[in-house]
């Protein structure tokens, strides 16, 4: 088992190696200016520039991130549980929230920044709003998977619904609130970055619009080589922690 | 003491039925429209006794499973009454059921699966993972405990359903065919298992098939109800030797029966 787990690892690492490899031989080749695609080296160089300040930058980011994805899972688990625990709940905010998941969050963007002015708070607001309904949803549909007959098994034992929620329902949603989690954590990097993008003055987003003026092609792809990190780690810890919490089996997507 | 042996001796109450069911009926409605899935079920259940109720889709088995389990009320005018002074029976708590899919937790060990009725009723924690152990003997699954049920094959997954069906120690055990989704050779080992874990636990069980060889090679009695509509047709003593074997399948008195069954469903 592990050295299988090692073998596909390094099959990975090989072939993201190569991809590296094929980016700099197509420069290589192809004779292709710094200002259309540079080489992944020059790319790297720009980290050494401090004008940049990459470090903050990239805090920024993550730290908007982050933040809008934690906010994203701890109220669509919470809103889950009161939807499963009350029918008048669902009844009359599912409909209002299934119109607003139709609403692309992006769009919402310049309102958000009207309202709340532009900077890290508004931007993981937007970060939040994209991340929360795959959340909110999967957790729902989890919360509602069990088989009726599991239920009538502990019914006919008069189980209270405290038992049946903490024994039943709530450990079976967890592959489903993952499996939300994990879209959600790809969906918050993605709204950080418009948050900025439309307005901010810091943060890697910002940073890509700044160099862009000067045509600093190199310090763009490290930028979008950082946003991409900023999420592979979130989406990897979401996995180990589902890999922690979550029995193999059980696992969906 | 005295009053427990004038009651073994009073030949009305050792004859007593653990179950006796006159007239039960159930009725559903659905928008309006009345749909009839059960009528006129009369029969009794000994303690111990070992009863199958056989019959088709629609026949309202099913259903008579669920009154039995306390899920579901007959229809007024119906007599269920289960328990009797030799043998006293608490609703809500002396009930263990089989399904036809194992329902395991996926995310629960097999141990922690076989005591989760345990834990619903609360019992002491450590009598029952010793309990839990015991079935899991008796089941054939003590290597097992720590498995995952994904780890398990289906039959093996149906064995720690009944082993959890049985952990709390109930009076009654419903079984809605239990081995309905396993492959034919599996289903009738698991035939032969049921039948010692039977007579090794004493419980009284009462399982629904559609089966008509599997109700004649597991029940002491055969309860045939037929559909469209529901209605109970017969109840069938079977008077095969007690050690019931596979073979036995191929023998002429279990043709008899099983022909007599077929008859009665109307199917030759």
């Amino acid at each position: 088992m592990q050295r299988k787990t090692l073998r596909v690892a390094g099959i990975a690492l090989l072939a993201h190696l190569l991809a590296v490899l094929a980016w700099h031989l197509t420069v290589e080749i192809g004779q292709l200016p710094a200002f259309i695609l540079p080489s992944p080296m020059a790319t790297l160089a720009t980290l050494g520039n401090s004008r940049y300040d990459w470090w903050t930058n990239t805090a920024v980011t993550a730290i908007e991130v982050f933040g809008g994805f934690l906010i994203a899972t701890l109220l669509g688990l919470a809103l889950a549980l009161l939807f499963t625990w009350s029918r008048l709940g669902i009844a009359l905010l599912m409909p209002l929230l299934i119109t607003f998941n139709m609403i692309p969050k992006v769009a919402l963007g310049p309102l958000v920044i009207v309202w709340m002015s532009y900077g890290i708070v508004t931007n993981i607001v937007i970060a939040f709003s994209i991340a929360f309904f795959p959340i909110l949803l999967t957790t729902l549909r989890g919360l509602r998977e069990t088989e009726p007959e599991l239920l009538e098994l502990v019914g006919a034992l008069n189980a209270t619904r405290w038992q049946v929620f903490t024994r039943i329902q709530l450990p079976g949603a967890l592959p489903y609130l993952f499996s939300g989690m994990k879209v959600g954590s790809i969906l918050a990097v993605a709204g950080a970055i418009v948050g900025e993008f439309i307005g901010s003055e810091a943060g890697l987003g910002y940073l890509m619009l700044q160099v862009q003026v000067r045509l600093d092609t190199a310090a763009m792809m490290m930028a979008v080589l950082l946003i991409s990190a900023i999420g592979i780690v979130l989406y990897g810890l979401v996995a180990a922690l589902e890999a922690l919490v979550v029995v193999r089996d059980a696992r969906i997507g | 003491m005295h009053v427990s042996a004038e009651l073994a001796a009073d030949p009305a109450v050792e004859t007593a039925p653990f179950i006796k069911l006159r007239g039960v009926a159930k009725t559903f409605s659905r928008d309006g429209v009345e749909f009839k899935a059960l009528s006129d079920a009369s029969f009794d259940v000994r303690a111990g006794e070992f009863v199958c109720l056989v019959g088709p889709s629609g026949c309202g088995k099913s259903t008579l499973l669920r009154i039995l389990a306390g899920l579901l009320k007959a229809d007024a005018g119906s007599t269920v009454s289960i328990g009797g002074p030799t043998a006293p029976f608490t609703p809500g708590r002396d009930v263990g059921i089989a399904f036809q899919q194992p329902l395991l937790l996926k995310w629960r060990r097999v141990l922690e699966n076989v005591l989760l009725p345990a834990e619903i009723l609360g019992l002491p924690r450590r009598a029952s993972i010793e309990r839990a152990r015991d079935l899991l003997d008796l089941v054939g699954l003590s290597q097992a405990e720590r498995k995952y049920p994904y780890e398990l094959s289906g039959g093996m997954q149906q064995r720690v359903a009944i082993a959890r069906a049985l952990v709390h120690d109930p009076k009654l055990v419903l079984m809605d065919e239990p081995f309905g989704a396993l492959d034919a050779l599996t289903r009738e080992r698991m035939n032969v298992e049921l039948l010692r874990i039977w007579e090794k636990s004493g419980k009284t069980i009462v399982l629904v098939t559609h089966g008509i060889g599997e109700a004649v090679f597991l029940g002491q009695r055969v309860v045939v109800l037929t559909a469209g509509p529901a209605r109970m047709a017969a109840d069938i003593p079977i008077e095969l030797p007690a050690n019931r074997t596979l073979e036995l399948k191929t023998g002429e008195a279990f043709g008899a029966y099983s022909r007599q069954i077929y008859n009665l469903l109307g199917m030759s």
